[in-house]
């Protein structure tokens, strides 16, 4: 007998209490949970995202989109950035305003390519005011997942309204499960010294979170 | 390169033992007691913040009750699932399968060394040891799980498995054996936690660069989707699940959940309730593999280890609901003052105490003695995310410790014996009901017991001697009630009319 028919047998055996005619469905879920806590205006839910990032230490900037290129390279200078990865769909014009040497994102680019990287710019899949995360999705505007993780500083550009949602389960109805999602709520973090929060381990230690109002 | 020694739960003493010792360790207790009120009290601010954490709750336990109950169904879909996304599938029934084949998966390789994501699971089968048995290097990348592989220790904590070290103890950790295992800490390294990060940082990121083989388990696993989500803190889970060529899962098979659209509970529930964050830093969802992004091949390995046993017995399932979170090792008093190691098992806490005995069995004498490991305060199942009530299945093992009865081992149904060492208790319990069937013996019994008070030692002689170390003895009245009321009432009121 493989061990998967082993493991089977086993887990039926198990459950000889369960009736036999009785479907998964017919387990009762209520799922009277809210789906957003609280009522909010667009700008309500911008303004309580922003809060919510930047109490977990994202660096937050709100911008309109004709500053949004000023502010990208305004931020790349200011870390003293000399290198930026690029996603292939990021808007051309975010960067129209840097000369900043771009790095694309190919396949061959390896960990160590990546290491030596100074920042990357992405877009996002969707914002969760609630807890303060940003979503990628790995689309064209946010590229590999290992771009934003192996660089020391990351860029995400969030389109307000469109992008942001009040809650967890907002988000998931927006989102694709068969792509590969990244869920970051501030820079890495670790509680394991004394269960005290501090901020910087592995991922990007300076999370700069851009809110970009369409003009 | 050789690693320290390899530190196993193995020949561990019974808890009351265990802890008799630990107790003893006061600056075990004052880190202990510092880092579980610390988060107490964070847990509790970030769970009023949600309105509708009772019915999130009552949702998470229904959720995966209607997995557990309908398990076999969601393990079908989820493997057709998972291999249709290109993943490949397989099946352990025990430790040692698990250990086999991810040794094998490794070898398949050809590398000699892996990045592991902290796994609860992983721990459980003790797969470092296997690895290292077949001359395979596991490093641990969480940074707990780092400070207790450095230190050639044990974990302690489901989520914190250093929470037994306070900052001086890590950073002589760090100093003292990080150059055994890679990059030495930097010079002059303080005891401030920002400086101890930043040398685990460096001291892992040239193995997460060149690392070809990544471990790890999973949070979830939707049926439905074939997706497994791991949260997270630090980004060492996003290294070893993106980095690597190859990605090796060991995941319990109570991990899965129906739907995509149930982790909008679990994503609530987890973090609140775990770190007492509104979201942890870092969560990631894959579904098989994905060209050009992350590794190119994906295995994920179905644990039962013990699962089935535990899902065989209808009081005792409910702790297959639990998520790993801890809430309930953070507010447990006994918790608090033991430390996890007395537990004996990498699930430590009020949920080890119900968890291991169902996952192990009750034969030996320290899961045998872990039922007992609570004061039934009841604290645990108030916080725990999906209504485990842990009391309640304490309650029940300790039955099955004393009395013995049927339950499941390995897959089949059997008989157990009463485990030793409770002869006496029965004894007792035998004699106390025959005493209060017999009213004429009762009253005997407690006249002579009245008369003869004065001679009653302090402490319990043979078998009652343990019980006694810890207990006054009830101090016996001078008249026992019943003929306290002869005495006083029963004339009256036979006069009255």
């Amino acid at each position: 007998m493989s061990s998967r028919d082993l493991v089977m047998a086993r887990v039926r055996r198990a459950l000889a209490d369960v009736p036999r005619a009785e479907t998964p469905s017919e387990v009762a879920v209520e799922r009277t949970y809210l789906r957003r806590h609280g009522d909010r205006t667009p700008a309500e839910t911008a303004d309580l995202l922003a809060e919510n990032l930047a109490d977990y230490r994202a660096v937050v900037h709100r911008t309109h989109t004709a500053a949004l290129p000023a502010l990208i390279a305004r931020l790349l200078t200011a870390r003293n950035a000399t290198t930026v990865v690029v996603p292939p769909g990021l808007p051309a014009d975010w960067l129209s305003a840097t000369d900043i040497r771009r790095i694309p994102d190919t396949a061959d680019l390896t960990p160590h390519d990546l290491d030596a990287v100074s920042s990357v710019v992405t877009g996002c899949a969707v914002a969760i005011a609630e807890t303060g995360t940003v979503v990628l999705d790995a689309s064209p505007d946010q590229g590999r997942r290992r771009i934003t993780l192996v660089p020391d500083h990351h860029i995400c550009v969030i389109r307000v309204p469109a992008q942001v949602v009040d809650s967890v389960p907002e988000a998931l109805e927006r989102l694709d499960p068969a792509r590969p999602q990244t869920w970051i709520s501030g820079p890495s973090a670790t509680s394991d010294i004394e269960l005290d929060r501090v901020e910087g381990v592995h991922g990007p230690r300076t999370l700069e979170v851009v809110l970009v109002t369409e003009d | 390169m050789s690693g320290p020694g390899h530190a196993t739960y193995l020949g561990m003493p019974a808890f009351p033992k265990a802890a008799d010792t630990s107790t003893r360790d006061t600056q075990l207790r004052a880190n202990l007691r510092h880092a579980t009120h610390t988060i107490r009290a964070k847990r509790a601010t970030a769970v009023a913040e949600l309105d509708d954490w009772g019915k999130l709750r009552a949702a998470g336990a229904a959720i995966k009750d209607r997995t557990l109950r309908h398990l076999d169904h969601y393990l079908e879909q989820l493997e057709r699932s998972v291999t249709a996304a290109g993943g490949q599938v397989h099946w352990a029934a025990d430790a040692d399968e698990a250990n086999r084949i991810v040794t094998e998966l490794v070898r398949a390789t050809g590398e000699r060394e892996v990045v592991k994501v902290k796994s609860m699971a992983t721990q459980e089968i003790g797969l470092n040891h296997a690895l290292a048995a077949a001359g395979i290097t596991a490093y641990e990348t969480d940074l707990a799980e780092l400070i207790v592989q450095l230190g050639d220790d044990l974990p302690s904590h489901i989520l914190v498995p250093a929470i037994h070290r306070n900052r001086a103890e890590i950073r002589d950790i760090f100093a003292a054996k990080m150059a055994r295992w890679g990059r030495p800490a930097p010079d002059n390294l303080t005891d401030a936690p920002a400086d101890l990060a930043e040398a685990a940082r460096l001291h892992l990121r040239e193995k997460f660069l060149n690392a070809k083989v990544g471990v790890s388990g999973a949070n979830f696993m939707v049926a439905e989707t074939g997706t497994l989500v791991v949260v997270e803190s630090e980004g060492n889970g996003r290294m070893c699940l993106t980095l690597p060529e190859t990605l090796i899962s060991v995941v319990g098979i109570e991990k899965v959940v129906p739907t995509f659209q149930d982790l909008e509970v679990f994503l609530q529930l987890l973090p609140r309730s775990s770190t007492a964050e509104r979201m942890n830093p870092y969560t990631s969802t894959w579904t098989g593999t994905t060209d050009d992004d992350g590794p190119r091949t994906f295995h994920l390995v179905l644990l039962d280890n013990g699962r089935t046993d535990t899902l065989a017995d209808t009081v005792g399932r409910q702790a297959l609901r639990c998520i790993r979170c801890s809430a309930c090792l953070n507010v447990c008093p006994v918790y608090e003052r033991a430390g996890g190691h007395a537990y004996g098992s990498a699930y430590p806490g009020p949920i080890g105490a119900i968890l291991t005995p169902q996952l192990r069995g009750t034969q030996s004498e320290l899961d045998a003695s872990l039922p007992y490991a609570s004061s039934l305060c009841g604290a645990c199942y108030e916080v725990c995310p999906v209504a485990i009530d842990i009391p309640e299945v304490l309650v029940h093992l300790r039955e099955r410790v004393v009395e013995g009865g049927p339950v499941s081992v390995r897959g089949t149904r059997t008989v157990i014996k009463p485990a030793k060492g409770h002869a006496a208790e029965r004894a007792a319990m035998r004699a106390a009901r025959w005493a209060l069937d017999h009213p004429g013996v009762l009253r005997t019994g407690q006249r002579l017991a009245s008369r003869t008070r004065r001679f009653h030692p302090r402490r319990l002689p043979g078998p009652g001697r343990a019980w006694s170390d810890t207990r006054e003895l009830p101090t016996v009245p001078a008249e026992s009630f019943r003929d306290w009321w002869q005495r006083t009432r029963a004339t009256n009121d036979r006069s009255t009319p």
